[in-house]
């Protein structure tokens, strides 16, 4: 009982603006951080998380609203590509929101962060790493919301190479029909999967673009890699159906050896890689 | 059951804003329409799209809903398996999904609409209880326990027509209790879920034959009752399960590993649906006896294995 009639009071923050130094200063710091993790673990998705980095960081700090005296105007964040999962620690830890010293002890026994992310941790809204769940969770989650009056925004993240699982077609298609206006999907579009490039396995999956807009979609593309370009373009958006946004971002984005080529997917580099990508994320100038 | 299950849940729903339904295209039968009309907002159909109904139910859950997932039961728990098993079980959500026309009740539709093993796989996976009442009042109680259950449930339910046999029992419906509808002392029959019409009949003809008979209701296949089985294994000369389910993985099987654990004196039979695919087509009755569910050879098998009969 009472769960439509708590009071939702006061009006919701509004939206933040977008910083592009101090993102991009946050992204090479996240990079250098991900890959001084890495000399601690056999394997780890790098490239996958370098794939999503900006976007991950834009939306939470330059998207998501968030209050700290109840839950009704905070927005949500899925992860669906869950393996991803190294940009939204590095994310959700510089906002204060996983305590420090949790990624000090990532994937090791006595910690709690592994390879994807798991409800309960502090941030993580919803358990995610088997690919094709996310988008329906976020569905639900803002079907929710409209029943209860809540102004909240659920971003989904996912990943090109998920929309080969028929389940996303199922969120793709239930959620116009449903007009779940608040959930804001993004593509990270990097024509990979684990194994190649979704442009030979499937050629047919493109135009992309078109065919979400044929579900149904209000679809804009961005640069996956320029804050500005995903800011601006989630910020513009009509909100009288869902959105997605398609970024077209490059798997290993910043170094410069990892970057679209498929063994990154999940490994750790050599002390001799970690040194030269290291000097490849130096501030610029350093 | 299914209006029962209708009529329970436009009740449990009047009086708990949280309880939504989501259906994946099923006509909703009698009072469910009543649901729809009256909390429309609350009853979702997604379609032909079962992956989409426990992931959407998931997503609800999340934000504190507590939806029920209906459909026919090999889609209810086959098809969104996944979705089960990490959406609502790995996350511990209250998300109920119930298996409607569980077992082959659907004797016409051939072995893409059984659900003869939905126990056995479902059992496997954690924070997942396993409710299978056997008449429309113990269905309306598992509902309530599923109105504020703790995590994922599966109900697994018949379709329509089933008698009651739940009145005048010797115990109340408790979750995770088997449950005397009348105790005896030399027969112990378990069944649950709508294959109690084949208990309670075999039943009154066993005490035709002069044996004192217990009934019980095993509505909740997980957790299971281990303490109340083996009790049930002490106390009676011998101890019968009846089950519209595989015999892998069912009761059958849990009973036996009780019985084996807590080295029960008794004698036991079991009684199950083969480990076969089912080509056949005919009555529910008819399918049944194919696999050699029916009240007439339980009786018999007894009979012919009970000393001094």
């Amino acid at each position: 009982m009472g769960w439509f009639h708590d009071p939702i009071m006061g009006s919701p923050p509004s939206l933040k603006t977008y910083d592009p130094m101090a993102s991009a200063q946050r992204c090479r710091a996240f990079r250098r951080r991900i890959l001084d993790i890495s000399q601690t673990l056999p394997a780890m998705h790098i490239a996958p998380a370098f794939s999503c980095l900006e976007i991950v960081e834009t939306i939470y700090f330059s998207l998501m609203r968030r209050c700290t005296d109840g839950a009704l105007w905070d927005d949500s964040f899925v992860l669906s590509k869950g393996h991803g999962c190294m940009a939204q620690y590095l994310c959700l830890e510089a906002l204060g929101i996983l305590p420090p010293g949790e990624l000090e002890r990532f994937c090791r026994a006595g910690g709690r962060l592994g390879n994807h992310p798991d409800l309960g941790i502090p941030g993580i809204e919803a358990s995610t790493g088997s690919l094709g769940h996310g988008l329906l969770l976020g569905v639900g989650m803002a079907y929710a919301d409209k029943l209860r009056g809540a102004d909240r925004t659920v971003y989904v993240v996912m990943s090109d190479g998920e929309l080969q699982e028929g389940s996303m077609w199922e969120a793709i298609l239930l959620a116009p029909s449903l007009k779940v206006n608040s959930l804001v999907g993004v593509v990270d579009l990097n024509d990979f999967q684990s194994l190649g490039r979704m442009s030979e396995l499937h050629p047919n999956f493109y135009p992309v673009v078109s065919k979400l807009e044929a579900f149904g979609w209000e679809v804009r593309q961005a640069d996956g890699h320029d804050g500005q370009s995903i800011h601006e373009a989630i910020v513009g958006r009509r909100g009288d159906r869902p959105f997605m946004l398609v970024a077209r971002t490059t798997k290993g984005k910043g170094v410069s050896f990892m970057e679209s080529v498929a063994i990154w997917h999940y490994r750790s580099p050599t002390p001799e890689e970690y040194r030269r990508a290291l000097q490849e994320l130096e501030e610029p100038g350093a | 059951m299914r209006n029962r299950f209708a009529s329970t849940l436009y009740e449990l729903g009047k009086a708990d804003e949280r309880i939504c339904i989501v259906v994946a295209d099923i006509s909703p039968a009698g009072s469910m329409e009543r649901f729809r009309s009256e909390f429309p907002e609350r009853f979702i159909d997604v379609g032909v799209s079962e992956q989409g109904m426990i992931g959407l139910c998931a997503g609800l859950a999340l934000r504190g809903l507590r939806p029920f997932a209906y459909t026919i039961a090999t889609f209810s728990a086959y098809r969104p398996f996944e979705m089960i098993r990490v959406d609502l079980c790995y996350q511990n959500l209250p998300v109920t999904v119930v298996g409607m026309g569980a077992g082959i009740v659907y004797s016409t539709l051939g072995g893409t609409h059984h659900a003869q093993e939905d126990i056995a796989v479902l059992s496997a996976l954690p924070n997942l209880a396993i409710l299978a009442p056997c008449d429309p009042p113990e269905l309306a109680d598992a509902l309530r326990y599923c109105a504020d259950a703790p995590g994922p449930v599966y109900l697994r339910i018949g379709k329509a027509g089933e008698p009651t046999f739940t009145d005048g029992a010797a115990d109340p419906f408790t979750f995770g209790k088997l449950r005397y509808l009348r105790r005896g002392s030399d027969i112990g029959l378990i069944a649950f879920g709508h294959a109690m019409d084949l208990a309670v009949r075999a039943a009154h003809a066993l005490e035709q034959h002069g044996h004192t008979v217990s009934v019980a209701s095993c509505h909740t296949m997980k957790p299971i009752d281990t303490e109340g089985i083996a009790r049930a294994l002490r106390e009676h000369a011998m101890v019968v399960t009846i089950e519209e389910h595989s015999r892998v993985g069912g009761l059958a099987a849990q009973v036996k590993q009780i019985a084996w654990e807590t080295k029960a004196p008794c004698r036991l039979l079991t009684f199950s649906l083969k480990d076969e695919f089912i080509h056949l087509y005919g009555s529910h009755a008819e399918l049944r006896e194919a696999h050699g569910l029916s009240a007439d050879r339980i009786v018999e098998t007894i009979l012919s294995s009970t000393p001094g009969s």
